[in-house]
């Protein structure tokens, strides 16, 4: 794993340039990016999210924020690559290198309730985003149960940090190869079999997941909360584009949510939804692969810190910062 | 002086204004009104009448000294025009393009009584235009007031706050959530109504009065309107978000994929440049045929849009009929002459499922105009049994728009049933130093009401401030109209001339 720091000086309340400053790989496709941005370190909250853009080309994609810190002024995002923009960024996002932009924090924030004893549940990815809030809950006094699932060891990652904020910790592979073999939900069962007092669970990963957490969670009556994540495009209610429908009615995700009562929540519309570009988001990504391999750009291999060409496979909006 | 003119002896013809054909037009996203070369202009301005009673000028929701201006650009005098114009309005070069003249100062022309009206907009065009081209920009003596004046949206409502607070010597800055400042000017009116240049050509002057634009900042979530009084030591604060949160028609099918609202198809289109994919990033729906409800101008830029991207078939679907249809009656044709297919008295009663959640057709019913209501408004009711359904594999919705959430939810500035922010008569929010205007507070209006609304608002913070004077340019042409900016002379504050 590889981390590598810049030290640039904090300058609070100075517009951000969105320098990075730390980047992290924990597979061949999960990257996390720490983003100076001193204000939005202040006013971030768990459950919250920013809409990044790569360059003056991009697309504005939505980002949870997984971490913040009020007091190196920056906020912690974790990324999977899973098409065009966030492979592009994955070869694109250097320590040093900036973002053309990114705007937040944005939605409400988690409800952070009183609840005594919660199961903070992460699939996949979803363990960052969740992270937050579990140390919120547990600041608050809280039982925290963490549920993770990966599908192998391998993808395994930010498991001390999310233990260090649990009371208990369940950790799940698809194939068994670390801690019990299932999916979260499996976790979820065993933990309210042990706890008959568990009074909220909060999911978030893919939505065939959430919808899984919120099946389990439906017979025992106990309050789930999900985080949606449909597609956005201004991400403060101006478009429509993130619409989800929660108990029959139509709610804007980015300015209503993102988070939503999980046993109200019509996931399958939201997973056809997801589906909207499916043919245009492969043809992006095609057309970007092909340049890469005609640039001679190692697309998919960014373990190592490639010092990306001055002249990407599209005009790179990144000038390296100052480094000191 | 020449001689007296009269109805008889003006150009008796409306100058015509040069457009692209409308068949290559269809297929691009250049301007479509190429605007008056110098000739055409002059011979415009001949048909005007200076008149004593100036109808146009009340007929102006910002009282532009219209004979005042078109009488300069008689005298050759462009410079002059362009100083009187914008003594009151900002933005001539987009005012000009977007303002529904026909209702407003077009509407009252004395000349319109007889022939066409005076071409008033075009005019301003013009003048707006060669302001552009030749880099004018009045930039009058300013006396640092000390103030600092943080201005939350870039629309026209933030923008002619901006301009008039940092004309009275304050710092300003300009807080916007998009990554690029303008407003629905941007990312809501399409290249060919409106090219983006001539967004940028206002923002710059702005820039150049020492106003700052700080854009990817979304107020009330990165920090608040209270934070911006206190923590971040802004005097005043004005609030100018739009409108925004696009009403959805909630029949069955609206969340299928293919449906989507004309803000976010304008969107994808204008300010993410999706009609450039995949060299830009974001991707838009391909369409064949496109269904657009609605019949406001939002409508007609999505039909004109979606034409533009390629549909081969663009219905526009109307509950009622072509003569309460909100858009400017301009743009109509214009959506006429490029192939558009009207279907007044038809209401949508559901979308259509492909069974792999696309659209693939809407369902609609035929309406007609039934008793009088209450207010003696005949509603349109639907025809019974009149059901028929058509094939289309895009759905746009242009039915209006909602009050935006995000004030309300993060400050405690006071809000009406609606959502939109409750102002005083002045402007002034619930929140002392706060002020609003623009769509916030009034729902969807026009470009030139918001602006006024800016420049409204800025005037009341002046006198909150107690900023006494102003600089001369505001005051140019003030003199000749009664009322300035829709305020009497006896409100104003400016008292005194300061001279530079
Ligand atoms: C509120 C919110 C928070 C999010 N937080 C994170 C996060 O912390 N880390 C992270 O890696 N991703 C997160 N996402 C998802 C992220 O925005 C998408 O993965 C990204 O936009 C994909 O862009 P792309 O161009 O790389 O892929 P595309 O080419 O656009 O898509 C490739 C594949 O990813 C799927 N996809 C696209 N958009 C989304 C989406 N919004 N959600 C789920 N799948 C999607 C597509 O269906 C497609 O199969 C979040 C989304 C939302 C709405
Ligand atoms: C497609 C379309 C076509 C139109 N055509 C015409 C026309 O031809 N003629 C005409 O006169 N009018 C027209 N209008 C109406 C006109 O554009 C609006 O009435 C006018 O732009 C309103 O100005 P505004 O300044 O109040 O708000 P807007 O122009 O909406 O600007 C508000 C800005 O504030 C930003 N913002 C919102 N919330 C925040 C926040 N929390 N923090 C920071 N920034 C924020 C938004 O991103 C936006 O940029 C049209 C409208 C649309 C949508
Ligand atoms: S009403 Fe018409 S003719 Fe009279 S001054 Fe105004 S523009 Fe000229
Ligand atoms: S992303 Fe546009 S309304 Fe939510």
């Amino acid at each position: 794993m590889q981390t590598i720091e810049s030290k640039a000086e904090t300058r609070t309340n100075a517009p951000s340039t969105f320098e990075i400053v730390t980047r992290k790989d924990f597979s061949d496709v999960t990257y996390l990016l720490e983003v100076r941005h001193p204000l939005m370190a202040k006013a971030a909250k768990p459950g919250q999210f920013v809409i990044v853009m790569l360059n003056e080309h991009g697309e504005r994609i939505p980002l949870t924020i997984a971490d913040f810190d009020r007091v190196k002024g920056t906020i912690t995002l974790v990324i999977q690559a899973v098409g065009k923009t966030t492979k592009e960024m994955q070869l694109a996002c250097q320590v040093g290198t900036r973002l053309y932009g990114m705007v937040g924090p944005m939605g409400i924030p988690s409800p952070i309730s009183h609840a005594k004893k919660v199961v903070c549940v992460g699939g996949g990815l979803g363990v960052a985003p969740v992270f937050p809030q579990a140390r919120a809950f547990k600041d608050a006094g809280a039982y925290v149960i963490g549920v993770v699932g990966f599908r192998n060891k391998d993808l395994v990652f930010w498991d001390d940090k999310f233990r260090a904020c649990c009371d208990e910790f369940i950790i799940c592979t698809d194939d068994g190869s670390t801690g019990i073999k299932g999916l979260v939900t499996e976790g979820i069962k065993q933990a309210i079999a042990k706890h008959s007092d568990i009074d909220e669970v909060v999911a978030i990963g893919p939505p065939i997941m959430m919808k899984g957490c919120a099946e389990t969670t439906r017979p025992h009556n106990i309050k789930t909360m999900v985080s949606l994540n449909p597609l956005m495009v201004d991400g403060t209610g101006m478009c429509g584009g993130c619409r989800v429908k929660i108990g029959g009615q139509v709610k804007f995700a980015c300015v209503d949510g993102p988070d939503f009562d999980g046993h109200k929540v019509d996931f399958d519309d939201l997973m056809t939804r997801l589906r909207r570009f499916t043919e245009q988001e492969k043809m992006a990504l095609d057309r970007w692969l092909e340049t890469c391999r005609m640039m001679n750009l190692p697309a998919s291999s960014p373990a190592s810190p490639v010092e990306p060409k001055p002249k990407g496979p599209r005009k790179a909006a990144n000038s390296p910062a100052r480094k000191s | 002086m020449a001689k007296k003119k009269t109805i008889r002896t003006i150009p008796q013809e409306r100058t015509p204004m040069p457009e692209q054909d409308a068949q290559r037009r269809a297929h691009n996203f250049e301007e479509v009104a190429c605007g008056y070369p110098i000739e055409a202009a002059l011979n415009e301005a001949e048909r005007c009448l200076l008149c004593p009673d100036e109808p146009c000028i009340a007929g102006c929701p910002v009282n532009i000294d219209i004979p005042g201006f078109i009488q300069k650009i008689t005298e050759k005098n462009l410079r002059g025009a362009y100083d009187i114009i914008t003594a009151t309005n900002l933005l001539p070069a987009i005012c000009g393009r977007v303002c529904p003249q026909e209702n407003q100062c077009e509407g009252v022309c004395t000349v319109g009584d007889t022939l066409e009206p005076v071409a008033i907009g075009r005019l301003e065009r013009f003048i707006g235009d060669a302001a552009i081209a030749e880099g004018w920009v009045n930039i009058p003596y300013i006396e640092p007031s000390g103030f600092k004046i943080g201005i939350v949206g870039s629309g026209p409502a933030g923008m002619a706050c901006a301009a008039d607070m940092a004309k009275a010597g304050c710092d300003v800055t300009v807080f916007e959530a998009f990554h690029q400042a303008g407003g629905v000017l941007k990312y809501g009116i399409p290249d060919f109504r409106l090219p983006n240049e001539v967004i940028d050509a206002e923002i710059a002057n702005l820039m150049k009065l020492g106003v700052k634009f700080e854009c990817n900042t979304l107020v009330g979530r990165l920090f608040t309107i209270e934070q911006m009084l206190d923590e971040l030591s802004f005097q005043a604060v004005f609030v100018g978000t739009g409108a925004g949160y696009p009403s959805m028609l909630g029949v069955a099918g609206d969340s299928l994929n293919g449906v989507l609202s004309a803000n976010e198809l304008l969107t994808r289109c204008n300010l993410m440049r999706a009609k450039e994919f995949p060299d830009y990033d974001t991707p838009l729906p391909p369409a064949k045929r496109v269904a657009v409800v609605g019949a406001g101008n939002t409508a007609m830029d999505a039909m004109r849009v979606s034409l533009r991207l390629g549909a081969e078939k663009v219905y526009c679907i109307y509950r009622r009929s072509r003569t309460e249809c909100p858009a400017r009656a301009e743009e109509v044709h214009h959506a006429e002459d490029e192939g558009v297919e009207f279907h007044w008295h038809t209401n949508p009663v559901g979308n259509l499922d492909d069974g792999k959640g696309n659209v693939r057709g809407m369902r609609c019913i035929r309406m007609e105009l039934g008793e009088p209501d209450d207010s003696g408004r005949r509603r349109p009711v639907p025809v019974p049994g009149s059901e028929f359904d058509f094939e289309c594999d895009l759905v746009v919705y242009a039915i209006g728009t909602n009050a935006n959430p995000i004030m309300g939810q993060t400050s405690s500035l006071k809000l009406n049933k609606w959502g939109y922010i409750e102002t005083g008569e002045n402007l002034a929010t619930s929140v002392a130093g706060v002020f609003a205007g623009g769509d916030i507070v009034t729902g969807a209006a026009t470009v030139i009401e918001a602006m006024g609304a800016g420049r409204k608002a800025a005037a009341s913070m002046k006198a909150y401030l107690g900023i006494r004077a102003t600089s001369v340019a505001d005051l140019v042409g003030a003199a000749s109209t009664g009322k300035l900016f829709g305020i009497d002379v006896k409100e104003r504050n400016f008292a005194r001339i300061r001279a530079a």
